[in-house]
């Protein structure tokens, strides 16, 4: 019997680890200044050194050196700045057209519908029924005037994972900047900025157990970029505002928590849970690629329902997950990525988000997929679409 | 625990009542759509004699608003005559559930058409309306204001998405300016026609896009 609240909304925020918040605790209560620079006092030297050695850290995930990687306040920030900071320092020099795919989450997507307004042309890249990008439209999209690509590295709602490699090359031979928003993919897929011909890369520590309000952006050496946020000269003069060091010290921590073999684990929780519902609930369609996944990702439509009746179920149950039906946003709009990948409204009001973390068990998996299958079988039976009443097969 | 609706709603969503189909019904009617993602279909038996309401069932693909309001309409209008059930506004099943959220009305507001459009369906299956007015441009109007564009959510009618509507010897034409190719062309123009076509004397609905 489980007593409290599983949660599998990991996408959206995780639990934070109490190893992240110790580590935090002492920019709050006694490295508690702002960064100095190397003539300050030394309480302000010592938090500058922290700052720089978090850094430092995180930037060597992905490859790069310290000085290629700048902290923001998150992953939304951190895509604006992406896009917009381009398009300022290219935008008259180069040219004044964009392309991102059509499935990227809100930073980029509306990032690049504000740029659209401000007379810049945005081409938005559909993706195939599994959610990927093909690289041949990609490279037939490049015009003489294109200056930034952003696509993502995987999907915040299906998961799915783009061929960044292929992706990036193509945008360097046509000598067109490459972005990608890696929130959903930082330390549990690899991604190396060494092997990979990308210029900016968005990561952020909320969905890895780390804390809220902070958020990188990888800039590779030499890629124009303007700062649009006026203040001081803080992150190399790229964006202005006070450090957030306790962040940057958990986000730090945070990296460095995550295993090889927590990520495997994962993988298993979700295997299983797409395995015994694709075997024991009728009517169901994965929502994704079955292989190009994110470890934590498993979307799922169950078919003559509807999403927010379904959330509200397991939420009284004792379930937490998200669903891309109109009645669950905020804007009551149906999932712009469940449409993206062909699917009708009723497949997007549907859909189902399970996403795991570090704090899920196989036990807590076991007893969603059996709350998940009584509710989706109560919802059908009062259902004028659902013809087949009962779940099992 | 915090919940975004009342004790009541959240107890109709939890055991909704008066669930699923009535055999040959007396009247029935289907308000909603899967491509908005809710729908409320509502079944009813009427005394010949009492013209009360002898059964109710209601159907519903939609999000806890919807499921709550379908139940307590069925709940409402159980005995009553049709007149009388004709009258139960939105406000009166939000009422009785405690209060709805203001922008769930669009989702909970169907169940109470779907009633109304039960108890018309009886009524014109069983020669009770009693002077049939011919169809105008105007109820044509009425009637595709119930056709919502999936994209916005939003009707046909209030996002001025109807050109022209053409009404000549029971054929009607309606030009909305979509795109033939429009992702939800086909979806709308079956709304349309099933809005229409129950018209008395409506033959034909031809549907253009005009891009």
């Amino acid at each position: 019997m489980i007593e409290k609240t599983v949660y599998l909304d990991n996408a959206a925020a995780t639990r934070m680890d109490e190893k992240v918040l110790e580590a935090m605790k002492p920019y709050f209560f006694e490295t508690y200044p702002v960064a100095t620079s190397e003539f300050g006092y030394s309480l302000g030297i010592e938090a500058r050194e922290a700052l720089e050695k978090a850094r430092k850290e995180i930037a060597s995930h992905i490859g790069a050196d310290g000085e290629e990687f700048i902290f923001t306040s998150g992953s939304t920030e951190s895509s604006n700045l992406a896009l917009k900071g381009v398009a300022l320092a290219l935008g008259e020099k180069k040219g004044r057209h964009i392309i991102v795919s059509s499935i990227e989450d809100f930073p980029v997507l509306h990032s690049a519908k504000t740029l659209e307004k401000q007379g810049f042309s945005v081409t938005y890249l559909d993706v195939d029924n599994e959610g990927l990008v093909d690289p041949d439209r990609l490279r037939d999209a490049v015009t003489d005037e294109t200056i930034l690509v952003s696509i993502q590295h995987a999907n915040q709602e299906i998961g799915t994972v783009q061929d960044i490699e292929t992706i990036g090359s193509i945008c360097h031979d046509k000598g067109v900047l490459f972005h990608t928003d890696a929130t959903h993919t930082f330390t549990r897929v690899p991604l190396d900025s060494q092997k990979v011909e990308v210029d900016l890369i968005t990561v952020s520590p909320h969905t890895i157990h780390g804390p809220k309000g902070i958020g990188g952006l990888y800039i590779r050496k030499g890629t124009p970029i303007s700062k649009w946020m006026d203040g001081g000269f803080q992150e190399f003069n790229l964006r202005a505002g006070l450090e957030n060091i306790p962040g940057a010290i958990g986000f730090a921590r945070a990296v460095e928590l995550i295993t090889l073999e927590e990520t495997e684990r994962i993988k298993k929780m979700r295997d299983h849970l797409i395995g015994r519902v694709s075997a024991e609930v009728s009517e169901t369609t994965l929502n994704g690629h079955r292989s190009k996944r994110v470890p934590q990702n498993a979307n799922i439509t169950f078919h003559s329902v509807e999403g927010e009746s379904v959330t509200l179920h397991l939420d009284m149950r004792g379930f937490a997950v998200s669903t891309g039906s109109a009645c669950f946003s905020r804007s009551l709009e149906a999932s712009h990525v469940i449409r993206g990948i062909g699917g009708d409204h009723e497949r997007a009001h549907g859909s189902i988000r399970f996403t795991f973390s570090r704090y899920n068990t196989m036990e807590e998996v076991d007893a969603v997929i059996d709350a998940i299958t009584e509710v989706v079988n109560q919802l059908r039976i009062i259902s004028p679409l659902s013809k087949n009443k009962e779940v099992g097969k | 625990m915090t919940f975004p609706y009342s004790d009541k709603v959240l107890e109709h969503f939890k055991n909704p009542r008066n669930v699923g189909k009535i055999e040959n019904p007396d009247g029935h009617a289907m308000e909603g759509s899967p491509a908005c993602g809710d729908m409320v279909g509502v079944h009813i038996n009427v005394d010949p004699k009492t013209k009360r309401i002898t059964d109710i069932k209601f159907e519903s693909y939609g999000c806890a608003s919807n499921i709550a309001t379908g139940s307590i309409i069925t709940e409402l209008a159980k005995g009553k005559t049709i007149e009388e059930a004709k009258k139960i506004s939105w406000k009166e099943a939000s009422d009785a559930l405690g209060g709805l959220p203001p922008i769930k009305s669009h989702c909970s507001v169907l169940a109470v058409e779907g009633l109304r459009s039960a108890i018309h369906n009886y009524e014109e299956l069983h020669g009770l309306v009693k002077e049939q007015k011919p169809t105008t441009v105007e109820i044509l109007r009425k009637r595709l204001k119930k056709v919502m564009n999936p994209l916005s959510g939003l009707d046909l009618v209030q996002t001025e998405l109807v050109k022209d509507i053409t009404l000549d010897k029971g054929v009607v034409h309606i030009d909305v300016d979509l795109p033939a190719d429009h992702q939800f062309a086909t979806n709308i123009r079956e709304e349309i026609r099933d809005k229409i076509e129950p018209l008395w004397d409506v033959e034909t609905v031809e549907v253009q896009f005009l891009k």
